[in-house]
């Protein structure tokens, strides 16, 4: 063996549905926030500040699929065939908010109804993905090498907090990037809109972390007993370290800041997550091994992996940096 | 032919809706961004302005297909796990790492520079610029090698070995990418992406030159389509018989059914029309050419060429489909050669701005491309049937555990949805089409808001209406 392939492979792929969840995240959360811009010209300017990146971000979903495929494809093969419904319900969200990038330039009469399109389409995909993420923490039955749960499984109280959950938080990364990257009266707006989404998150945050360790003993065992109490104890003091320097940034108007620590709020989440699956990549059943390709598979792959992804990593912070600043009302990138 | 229950063939519909909507985006976006590649480097060679008028005139219509081909492509990608998770969980291991290479090598390269190419004109240099545009036309070539390898893969396996799970494992990587179908159908298709995009700027130019003779870009766009149409249509018809020959090599059954033929024989005859029947297990009405089918088969008059009864039933393709998508395939590839030759005539005759009825010709041929490579997909994919990998793993095999009722509603959604949203995308690509290519043609520009370009921002806070070009 030597190296242990699936471990970084988990590793990688975790990596890449951050990435994804860190950057969609604040394009899906602009769609979210489009009801709550007034006119014409905020919502120009706020599409604006995701028009040239949006499609690089919603790329990391893809690899994130396809990475499943590819080295976890027993996951990958219950997974989504279990999850039927919500991930339908996302490919078509992400349709309507995909195009409306483009469609709503294109014509004067129908502009309101792509927005609409962006709007709806962003949350449906938002909230899907929320209940997707609950579903697969609240456990997914197997028999074998197959789904083995009925068409509905995925629907509990839990997942649907979950989705409310996403879309709240995606909201708040939403505002917090307006807030950075806007002036003027959206500015000020994206700033009234944060405060109300921090509350928010704070609220959501606290139920689902509450009820996941109520889900499965394992869960429970994993957070509330020695010795692993003494070290993951960190995640909830950091946590509310984290919303107190929200709450401090926002008011010190401090324009990039709150984007910073809301993307911060969402790592932690996300490394909680991680402390309470780990080892499974499906629980209750099938682990991180269990789930890997042939070593033969992973290796070919993470070869190309290794040069490539650095790569990616480069010339996407360049495009960030070639349309970097504030985007001023009225004026496209050009 | 067997009957497979229904919510397995609920689910090849679905397959088949979707990426045949998926497939005419890429189609385009692959010739197209080559085609805005040497626009913008003959525009930084020469300067002429009519170079970058028609890059800019394009390159509004490349940012609607390739966000079209964006989004659906994400549901091809999660497409294979919802509905075909046996063949997911089969195949994963020598076909995901191909499609890792896909998103890692073409897409991460396409969407990290479009936007520099869409809108970066006035923040990089001219240099940067043109690098974005020569990286997003080289990341539509990355994406249909690996796609195409994994295609070709389920067509032609090779490099596999089967581990106790069921499922297949890679033994040499170069055998499983360098299928024996994959050389053939990458050219093929490629060639069919550059004859597609040809025949759609063909087609736009001569529509202006039918309202307008003088139309300098119309002309332009118009000329440099006929070259292609002229140069590349031979090109693809050669291509295709090679392919086609490999195919008999590796798939006689599908060439069988490509053909129409149902007995072995030798001499066999090429039939041109008729209606192959599975059930009576004969082509219908056939009108043939005798020894003709043997002679480009075998390249000997008295070849033998197999028929589909050489297969038991239930491992034959339906060859009512596929004989017919595979001659609407060829019929369009002739009827597009005869056009670049009758370019090539008026060329001579120094009569190409001056030819209406060769004008309203290329306007019907169009869309000819995106018809012939649907055609040439269901050809392939059709005559793989009744297997998803070639001989080895059957399509019945290859399903989620589904449900019926779950497949059809998806399946409705998906009609629903695409039909109004790539109809609304198609209606904006025509209308954009439709106007004439004008001197300082603004590609999306400085002063209207982003994405405005060819659109109308009205601002209603101010009621100030600015004509976006």
């Amino acid at each position: 063996m030597g190296i242990d392939l699936a471990f970084i492979w988990a590793g990688l792929i975790a990596v890449a549905i951050l990435a994804y969840v860190i950057l969609d995240g604040f394009d899906l959360g602009i769609g979210i926030l489009f009801p709550f811009l007034k006119g014409v010209r905020h919502r120009d300017q706020a599409m604006n500040t995701v028009a040239p990146v949006w499609d690089g971000n919603e790329t990391w979903l893809v690899l994130g699929g396809g990475g499943l495929f590819a080295v976890f494809p027993l996951a990958y093969a219950i997974i989504l065939p279990a999850l039927y419904a919500p991930i339908i319900a996302m490919l078509i969200g992400l349709i309507f908010r995909g195009v409306a990038f483009e469609f709503r330039w294109r014509t004067n009469r129908w502009k309101t109804t792509w927005d609409m399109s962006f709007f709806l389409g962003s949350l449906t995909a938002s909230f899907a993905q929320g209940v997707t993420l609950g579903a697969l923490i609240q456990g997914i039955e197997v028999s074998g090498r197959a789904y083995a749960g009925g068409w509905w499984d995925w629907l509990t109280p839990f997942s649907l907090m979950c989705g409310v959950a996403l879309v709240v938080g995606y909201g708040l990364l939403g505002a917090t990037w307006l807030i950075m990257k806007t002036d003027g009266t959206l500015n000020s707006r994206a700033y009234h809109l944060s405060w109300f989404l921090a509350a928010g998150m704070a609220l959501v945050m606290g139920i689902v972390s509450i009820w996941t360790p109520f889900l499965d003993p394992k869960f429970m065992q994993r957070w509330f007993s020695a010795p692993s109490i003494y070290y993951v104890s960190v995640v909830p003091v950091i946590t509310f370290a984290l919303f107190v320097a929200l709450v401090l940034s926002l008011n010190a108007k401090r324009d990039g800041r709150p984007f910073l620590i809301s993307l911060a709020l969402f790592l932690i989440s996300y490394i909680g997550l991680g402390i309470s699956m780990y080892p499974f990549m499906i629980p209750p059943s099938i682990t991180i091994w269990q789930a890997a390709a042939p070593d033969e598979s992973l290796r070919f792959l993470l070869t190309g992996t290794v040069v490539l992804l650095p790569v990616i990593v480069i010339y996407t912070a360049y495009s960030y940096w070639v349309f970097r600043g504030k985007t001023r009302s009225g004026e496209g990138y050009h | 032919m067997t009957e497979l229950p229904l919510a397995i063939d609920l689910a090849r519909m679905q397959f088949a809706f979707t990426v045949s909507f998926h497939i005419v985006f890429p189609a385009f976006s692959i010739g197209l961004a080559s085609y805005l590649a040497v626009l913008e480097a003959l525009w930084l060679k020469t300067g002429r302005q009519v170079y970058i008028d028609l890059f800019q005139y394009w390159v509004k219509i490349f940012a609607l297909a390739f966000g079209m081909g964006v989004v659906s492509g994400i549901v091809m990608s999660y497409q294979f796990g919802t509905n075909w998770s046996v063949f997911s969980d089969k195949t994963g291991p020598v076909l995901g790492p191909l499609m890792g290479y896909e998103v890692l090598s073409a897409f991460f390269l396409e969407a990290g520079f479009l936007g520099v190419m869409l809108f970066g004109m006035n923040k990089v240099g001219k240099g940067l610029h043109f690098l974005a545009t020569l990286m997003v036309a080289a990341g539509t070539l990355f994406s249909a090698f690996w796609i195409l390898s994994v295609n070709s893969w389920m067509q032609t396996p090779a490099g596999y070995g089967i581990n106790e799970m069921g499922q297949f494992i890679p033994v040499n990587w170069v055998e499983i990418i360098f299928n024996p179908s994959f050389p053939y159908r990458l050219v093929h298709m490629v060639l069919a992406a550059y004859l597609t995009t040809a025949f759609v700027v063909g087609g736009v130019g001569a529509y202006h030159l039918l309202r307008d003779r003088s139309n300098q870009a119309a002309r332009v766009m118009f000329s440099m389509a006929m070259w292609m149409a002229a140069i590349v249509a031979p090109v693809q018809i050669v291509a295709g018989d090679l392919h086609g020959l490999n195919t008999l090599e590796h798939q006689p059954a599908k060439v069988a059914a490509m053909e129409g033929h149902f007995e072995t024989q030798r001499g066999a005859p090429l039939i041109l029309f008729g209606l192959p029947d599975m059930e009576a297990e004969e082509t219908r009405y056939a009108i043939e050419i005798p020894r003709l089918g043997s002679m480009i088969l075998t390249h000997d008059w008295n070849g033998e060429v197999k028929g589909l009864k050489e297969w038991p039933p239930e491992e034959r393709p339906n060859a009512t489909l596929v004989f017919w998508s595979f001659r609407v395939m060829v019929g369009i590839g002739f009827a597009m050669m005869a056009l670049g030759a009758w370019s090539l005539w008026l060329r001579l005759r120094k009569s190409l701005y001056d030819a209406k009825g060769t004008y309203l010709a290329a306007m019907i041929m169009g869309p000819s491309g995106f018809i012939a490579v649907l055609a040439g997909w269901i050809t392939t994919e059709v005559g793989r049937q009744p297997y998803t990998v070639y001989g080895l793993l059957k399509t019945l095999d290859s399903a989620s555990p589904l449900d019926a009722p779950a497949v059809a509603v998806s399946l409705a959604v998906f009609a629903g949805v695409y039909f109004v949203v790539f109809g609304a995308g198609v209606f904006y690509i025509l209308r954009l089409m439709g106007k004439s290519p004008d001197s300082g043609e603004s590609g999306l520009d400085a002063g209207v808001p982003s994405r405005a370009a060819g659109g109308i921002a009205v601002y209603a806070d101010t009621n100030q209406s600015q004509p976006a070009e």
